[in-house]
């Protein structure tokens, strides 16, 4: 960094957990139906209408908290936060204020090619809320009536606010990554962006270095980013601009006009524009709802989650590597497939015998299969224990690596096994004598290659490489190039 | 415990309240007197009582995580003052809507 600043960037994401049902009513939490289909007395605010809390979401929500190393206290409650928004139809959110489920845990970033040091974020809390609805404007009829629909109303949101820990927006980057990544693990969420499944404000400001001492640009909140790329993007553009801004003004954070304020990112034009900005939090009059009782957690069910998690993705990546001898970029990409894709891997270097080599093949062979047809491990037809078979063939010199290919692509296309997918193909280990005859052809057809090697130019010996797999597609060039060699020196 | 006229001006903005000077005078008065009825529970001694976050001893009340039959949309829409049905309509909201 060559910047005369610091970024200080803090990441509010809201996760939606997924459950079936709403977090206090029996309505479907289903994406994409018509508006207006799944609401019911209590997720409009019907007066007389009373909510139940969802057990799912409650331990959903507990399980993510474990996992982000969280404290969890033994006693939790549910608060009103007031504002009046069309989309919110009984005029407050039912949301955690002064005693949340969880607090005071973090979630360790490190980034396989080096860019920073692994740390860890440090996470305030994370909490249990419920979504609002959706507002559109109605385009069509220019300045007329905005459109409310409320099925999203009351869908559970776990919200987790992280300290202002991460440094870049590279960093605020990997700690969504990360976030994602355990939560596919937890299998909590299907954090889908576009579906609003996962939504990311961020708090950013810059502390510059000043010949009269460090000074703080005033905090923005940027909303409206709607994929990690563009988060990184508009926390870029915002750091750059809050420091031309400062250099224009020289407003720091709590002058006049030094308040927090808020921004949207306007990915077409790829700048944050102002917002305007809802009541102060204060203004939100928190106050416990006398319709919802706490809800307590024993130490024992803690315990009980944590031993549940099964190997989360830092685990995991360690094992990978200590276990199988790859590296710590190999086991990131291996662990951020998600845990089927590991198990595969791990099957197949078992049996092979060759965590490297399983690797390479799992992340060219498979993983562009898989990604050619957007289909996941699952449908992979070919077995590990299969795969591993290819592999012992490539390993002990029966095929090339790239016959091999061949081998896989025609398993994968047939449904074959390895033997059979290489008799089809016309492949079998070429003998001894063959070998020796084929070579002896050669040589005697390429004297000037004899000649080269015999003057000290091995390299040259390449050319008769190719002419012997046109002749035969089955020879090994590594075995022809040797034979050759021996053979001009007893020449 | 008195409250200003200020403070009942600002909730009553917070709660979308349209009052009148006269109504703002009466309502400071009522809510003051009210606040200061509430206030004499500051009177008890209360060091040995454990802090409840709501009025019923009870915790822990939950459902299953079963979806049961919506309300159907005519019905849901049919208390709106405006609505297409399909969505409730609402004066345009601008901004981050």
């Amino acid at each position: 960094m060559t910047e005369p600043y610091t970024i200080i960037i803090g990441l509010e994401v809201h996760v939606q957990l997924s459950t079936a049902s709403k977090l206090f009513c029996g309505c479907s939490t289903a994406f994409g139906s018509p508006a207006n289909t799944q609401t019911c007395p209590v997720c409009i605010g019907m007066p007389g209408s009373l909510p139940v809390m969802n057990r799912e979401a409650m331990a959903l929500a507990l399980k993510t908290a474990v996992a982000l190393n969280c404290e969890i206290p033994r006693r939790t409650k549910w608060d009103r936060k007031q504002y009046y928004y069309p989309d919110l139809p009984k005029g407050y959110q039912i949301s955690q204020f002064d005693l949340p489920l969880s607090e005071k845990g973090y979630l360790t970033i490190s980034d396989s090619r080096g860019r920073f040091e692994p740390k860890p974020i440090r996470i305030i809390r994370a909490h249990l809320e419920e979504d609002a609805g959706k507002s559109m404007h109605d385009e069509v009829a220019g300045k007329g009536d905005s459109r409310i629909d409320l099925n999203r109303t009351g869908t559970p949101l776990l919200e987790v606010v992280s300290e202002p820990d991460l440094r870049s927006p590279v960093e605020a980057r990997a700690y969504l990554d990360e976030l994602k990544l355990l939560l596919n693990y937890l299998d909590v969420s299907d954090c889908n962006m576009q579906e609003g499944s996962l939504r990311v404000d961020a708090n950013i400001n810059l502390h510059i270095d000043t010949p009269e001492g460090p000074v703080a640009t005033p905090i923005v909140e940027v909303k409206n980013m709607n994929s990690f790329r563009a988060v990184e993007r508009a926390l870029d553009f915002e750091a750059q601009r809050q420091y031309e801004v400062w250099q224009e003004t020289g407003t720091i954070m709590g002058a006049p006009g030094g308040h927090k304020t808020t921004r949207g990112w306007d990915e077409t034009a790829q700048v944050t524009v102002p917002q305007r900005t809802k009541e102060e939090s204060s203004d939100y009059r928190y106050f416990p709802d006398p319709d919802l009782v706490p809800v307590t957690t024993t130490e024992e069910q803690v315990e009980a989650i944590r031993a549940g998690l099964g190997e989360l993705p830092a685990a995991l990546r360690e094992r990978l590597q200590k276990t199988y001898n790859v590296t710590p970029y190999d086991a990131d990409v291996l662990v951020n497939q998600g845990r089927e894709l590991v198990d595969y891997f791990t099957e197949l270097a078992d049996r092979c015998g060759d965590g490297k080599m399983a690797a390479n093949w799992v992340e060219q062979d498979v993983l562009r299969w898989l990604n050619d047809r957007q289909i996941g491990i699952g449908e992979f037809s070919v077995s590990a224990d299969a795969l591993a078979g290819l592999l012992e063939k490539i390993k002990g010199g029966d095929l090339t690596t790239s016959r091999g290919r061949d081998v896989l692509t025609a398993m994968l296309d047939s449904g074959q096994s390895v033997d059979a997918a290489m008799r089809k193909l016309g492949i079998q280990s070429v003998d001894q004598n063959e070998l020796e005859t084929l070579c002896g052809e050669l040589l005697a057809a390429n004297p000037k290659v004899v000649e080269d090697v015999k003057e000290g130019r091995l390299k040259a010996v390449g050319a008769l490489i190719g002419q012997a797999k046109s002749r035969n597609p089955n020879v090994n060039p590594g075995q022809v190039r040797e034979l050759c060699l021996k053979l001009i020196e007893r020449m | 415990m008195a409250i200003s006229r200020e403070e009942v001006k600002k909730v009553s903005l917070l709660a979308r309240l349209q009052l009148s000077d006269a109504e703002l005078e009466t309502m400071t008065a009522q809510l003051g007197d009210i606040l200061g009825y509430v206030e004499l529970l500051s009177e008890l001694d209360t060091d040995k009582v454990e802090p409840m976050a709501h009025a019923l001893d009870v915790s822990n009340v939950f459902r299953d995580d079963k979806v049961r039959a919506s309300l159907d949309r005519g019905e849901a829409l049919a208390n709106a003052p405006k609505h297409d049905d399909e969505c409730y309509r609402v004066p345009a909201v601008l901004g981050d809507g």
